[in-house]
C-alpha cells in the first residue's frame, strides 16, 4: 500500500500543452505513471503524444474527468490561472489536486482553501514537488509520480517522507535509497504560508498505512505546522519518526526563497522546533546528510525493521 | 515588496484610513515647498527608510533620532537639512545603516491615547487576521511577551470579509466609545479593504492614535506586499525603492535568483530554497560561516551559473565556495560545464568545492575533472561541508 496515490491511479495533467507540464507529462509517462488525460482550454480533442502514448487533450477537467476516470490532477498552470485551476479540481470532484506552480498569490490561496474547506478534493502544495508512490520496476518504474520529483532516485519499500521543500526531499530520498531503504510513499506539500495538505494531515495517514513503518518528516522555519504535527506524534504515532528543521543560519525577518519561511517569532524558529521535536520523541537530523542515519538510529533502537 | 512610510500614507488616504497631514520631499530644495503644505504648528520631520526603529535611531556623524518633534515649521526644515542625504543606523538596518534620500513632514497630532493595529495572514488558518492591542507606541513582540491578555485578535473569514460584529468586538475590546468608536470602526474597515484589494502582506499601525477631539489617526504605516500578487498591481511596482535593496539582491533578480546576503565568507550556490537553507545551516554546523543564500532554481541553466558566481565574487567577504547541485531532472553535467565555463570566465582565485548528485552525476564529474581547474570534489552534503570549512581560513 502507500499513502494518496498508487501505481493505478489514473493522473490528469492541467496545462500538459505548456513547456514545463509537457516535459514532466512525459517524464511521468516514461516512470510508468498512468497520465490518461491532458486539460488546456482550446485544445480539447488534441493529443499529447509522446512515444508510444497518445494522451487526449480536454477542454475541462469535468470532461477530461468524465471520459477518462482521472480522479487526480498534477497542475502546471502559470501563477496567475493556477487558483482557478485548483478551484476546477473541486468543481469536477476529484480526490487531489497537485499544485505544482510558484508563485500563486496569498489572497487567491486563501480564497481557494476557504472554498475547498468541507469539501471532497484535498490540495497538494501549491509550490511543490508533487507526489511520489515508488514502482517495482527498475528505478522504481512502474510508479505513480505526479509533479516535478526525479523518480529515478526512489526505491519501493516502507518509509514515508514529507517535506515543504523539493531538492531537500530528494536529499532525503536518495540517502535512504542508497542505504537500500525504499519509501511507501514521498510527499512534497508545499513551501507556501497557505497550503492545502499540512504535515500533520500526511503524518496521520502513513499512521494508518499498513505498509508504512517509519517516517521521514522535513521542515523549516516558519509557522507553526512542525510543531503541530510533532505534538500529534508526541500522542498518537506509533512509528519511529525522523525530523529535520531547515533554517537555523537563517536571519530574522528575511524571505528564503520560500514565502512561508519567514521567521515571524520566537515559537517558528529553526531552535524552537527542533526543541519541540526532542521532546516529541522524534529523532533529530543534526545535518541535512543525517536524515536517513537519524531514521535507521530511531529504528533500531525501537527494533523496528526499515527495510 | 516594502514602501515607505509617505507612500503607505497615501496608499491610506486613498482607501479612507485617517493620516495626519503630510507632505514629503526628496531634496532640500522641495522643503520649504513640502512645508507650505502643513499649517503653522508643532510639526515632526521623518526619515523615510525602509527600516523600523527610526526613532531611536542613530545617524552616522552622531546625531541622535531619525524621526524628530519640532515646534514649528522653521525648526523643521533646519532638522530635515540635518537628515537629507545622511546614514540612519537603526535596530534593523544592521551596522551600515541605510541613506535617508526623503524627509517627509506631517503636522504633531495631539495624542490623547496610544494603541496598536495590524492586519496579516494567520498562518494557522490561513485566513487574514486583524491584530490590536491598547499598548501602542511600543515594541508589540515585548506586549506579547509580557501582557498578551492586551492583544486582541479578530480572523477574517474570506467568503465574508470583515464582518460588523467583528469591528463592534475590536472596538469595545480598545475601549473605544462614541466619535472614537465611530471614527475607529470607519478606519478598520478602510484597512482591511486596503489589506485585501491591494494583496498586502502585512499592514502594521503603530502607533494608532486617538486625539482629544475624538479622532483615530494612523501616526505611522508599515506595509509590505505580497510579491506574487505584483504582476496585477503596477501602481504598486511603481512605489519600489531600489535604493532600498541590496545591489547584488537586485542583480540577482535579474536573472532569476533568489539570493540575500548574509555576514559569513562561505559562498553557497544551490539549487532550492530548503536545501540552499540547510547548506547554510550545515557550514555552520562545521565551524564555517555563510555569505549568503543563493538558490539558482530547480532548472539553473548555465547562464544563470555564470550569473551566480559573478554575484557571489561581488561580495568583498567571501573565502570561499561551496557550490551544491542535487540535479534530480537537471543534468549534473550541463550544471558542471556552467561551473567550468563561469570559472573560467571570471577568474577564480578562491578555494571551491562542488558537490553534485543526481541525473548524470558520473558526466559532471569528469567535466570538472577534466578541467584542470582547482576544484575540490565533495561527496556528501556534510563531506563537502567540511571541505569548505577546512579550506577557509
Amino acid at each position: 500500500m502507500s499513502i494518496l496515490i498508487t501505481p493505478d491511479t489514473k493522473v490528469l495533467v492541467q496545462g500538459i500543452t505548456g513547456d514545463f507540464g509537457a516535459r514532466h507529462a512525459r517524464l511521468s509517462l516514461d516512470y510508468g505513471t498512468k497520465v490518461v488525460a491532458g486539460v488546456t482550454p482550446g485544445k480539447g480533442g488534441q493529443f499529447f503524444e509522446h512515444g508510444a502514448h497518445r494522451v487526449p487533450i480536454f477542454n475541462s477537467v469535468a470532461d477530461a474527468a468524465r471520459a477518462t476516470g482521472a480522479t487526480v490532477s498534477a497542475i502546471f498552470v502559470p501563477p496567475p490561472f493556477a487558483a482557478d485551476a485548483i478551484l476546477e479540481c473541486a468543481d469536477a470532484g476529484l480526490d487531489l489536486a497537485v499544485a505544482i506552480t510558484e508563485g500563486i498569490p496569498v489572497r487567491d490561496m486563501v480564497r481557494v482553501k476557504r472554498a475547498m474547506a468541507g469539501g471532497h478534493t484535498r490540495l497538494l502544495g501549491p509550490n511543490c514537488p508533487g507526489i511520489v508512490t515508488p514502482g517495482t520496476g527498475e528505478r522504481s518504474q512502474g510508479g505513480c509520480r505526479i509533479g516535478i520529483a526525479p523518480g529515478y532516485i526512489h526505491r519501493k519499500g516502507h518509509v514515508g517522507v514529507v517535506s515543504r521543500s523539493g531538492t531537500l526531499t530528494y536529499e532525503a530520498v536518495y540517502q535512504l535509497t542508497v542505504r537500500d531503504i525504499g519509501q511507501s510513499t514521498c510527499v512534497g506539500i508545499g513551501g507556501d504560508p497557505v497550503n492545502g495538505t499540512s504535515h500533520l494531515d500526511v503524518i496521520r495517514m502513513f499512521n494508518d498505512d499498513p505498509e508504512t513503518v517509519g517516517i521521514v518528516m522535513i521542515g523549516e522555519i516558519g509557522g507553526n505546522a512542525e510543531v503541530e504535527a510533532a505534538r500529534w506524534i508526541r500522542d498518537h504515532c506509533r512509528k519511529p519518526v525522523a525530523g529535520f528543521i531547515a533554517g537555523s543560519t537563517a536571519p530574522a525577518g528575511r524571505r528564503m526563497g520560500h514565502a512561508g519561511a519567514i521567521v515571524g517569532g520566537a515559537e517558528d524558529t529553526a531552535a524552537a522546533k527542533i526543541a519541540v521535536f526532542k521532546e516529541c520523541g522524534i529523532e533529530v537530523a543534526v545535518t541535512p546528510s543525517d536524515m536517513a542515519d537519524a531514521l535507521i538510529r530511531v529504528a533500531t533502537a525501537r527494533g523496528v525493521a526499515l527495510s | 515588496m516594502n514602501i515607505h512610510e509617505y507612500q503607505a500614507k497615501a496608499l491610506f488616504e486613498k482607501f479612507g484610513v485617517p493620516v495626519p497631514k503630510g507632505a514629503a520631499a526628496k531634496t532640500a530644495e522641495e522643503f520649504a515647498g513640502a512645508l507650505a503644505q502643513l499649517p503653522e504648528g508643532p510639526t515632526m520631520v521623518k526619515s523615510q527608510i525602509h527600516a523600523g526603529g527610526r526613532g531611536k535611531g542613530t545617524f552616522t556623524d552622531g546625531t541622535k533620532g531619525g524621526v524628530k518633534f519640532c515646534k514649528t515649521k522653521a525648526d523643521a526644515l533646519e532638522v530635515a537639512k540635518g537628515m537629507l542625504g545622511k546614514t540612519l543606523v537603526t535596530v534593523q538596518t544592521g551596522p551600515a545603516g541605510r541613506k535617508v534620500q526623503t524627509v517627509y513632514f506631517t503636522v504633531a497630532s495631539d495624542i490623547k491615547k496610544e494603541y496598536y493595529l495590524a492586519v496579516l495572514l494567520d498562518r494557522a488558518s490561513s485566513r487574514p487576521v486583524i491584530v490590536a492591542s491598547t499598548e501602542g507606541g511600543v515594541e508589540i513582540e515585548k506586549v506579547a511577551h509580557e501582557t498578551p491578555e492586551k492583544i486582541f485578535k479578530v480572523v477574517v473569514d474570506p467568503a465574508y470579509g470583515l464582518a460588523d460584529f467583528q469591528v463592534r468586538d475590536l472596538l469595545t475590546r480598545l475601549g473605544l466609545t462614541g466619535a472614537e468608536a465611530k471614527n475607529g470602526g470607519r478606519l478598520l474597515r478602510a484597512l482591511y479593504a486596503m489589506y485585501w484589494e491591494t494583496d498586502a502582506a502585512m499592514i502594521e499601525v503603530n502607533p494608532l492614535i486617538t486625539t482629544p477631539t475624538g479622532e483615530v489617526l494612523a501616526l505611522d504605516a508599515k506595509v509590505s506586499f505580497d510579491d506574487n500578487a505584483l504582476f496585477r498591481h503596477p501602481e504598486i511596482v511603481a512605489l519600489r525603492d531600489l535604493n532600498e535593496e541590496d545591489p547584488k539582491e537586485v542583480e540577482a533578480s535579474k536573472h532569476g535568483l533568489s539570493y540575500i546576503a548574509l555576514d559569513g565568507n562561505i559562498a553557497c550556490l544551490v539549487n532550492g530554497a530548503g536545501l540552499a537553507m540547510s547548506t547554510m545551516d550545515i557550514i555552520k554546523h562545521f565551524g564555517g560561516n555563510p555569505a549568503n543564500f543563493l538558490d539558482v532554481g530547480g532548472g539553473a541553466s548555465k547562464a544563470q551559473v555564470v550569473a551566480a558566481f559573478k554575484i557571489i565574487l561581488g561580495d568583498p567577504n567571501v573565502k570561499g565556495i561551496f557550490v551544491n547541485i542535487f540535479g534530480g531532472i537537471m543534468d549534473c553535467n550541463v550544471i558542471a560545464s556552467g561551473i567550468v565555463e563561469a570559472v573560467r570566465e571570471v577568474g577564480l582565485s578562491l578555494p571551491l568545492v562542488v558537490r553534485l548528485e543526481g541525473n548524470n552525476v558520473e558526466a559532471g564529474k569528469a567535466t570538472l575533472a577534466a578541467s584542470g581547474l582547482p576544484i575540490v570534489s565533495g561527496g556528501s552534503m556534510a563531506d563537502a561541508a567540511q571541505k569548505i570549512v577546512k579550506l577557509v581560513p
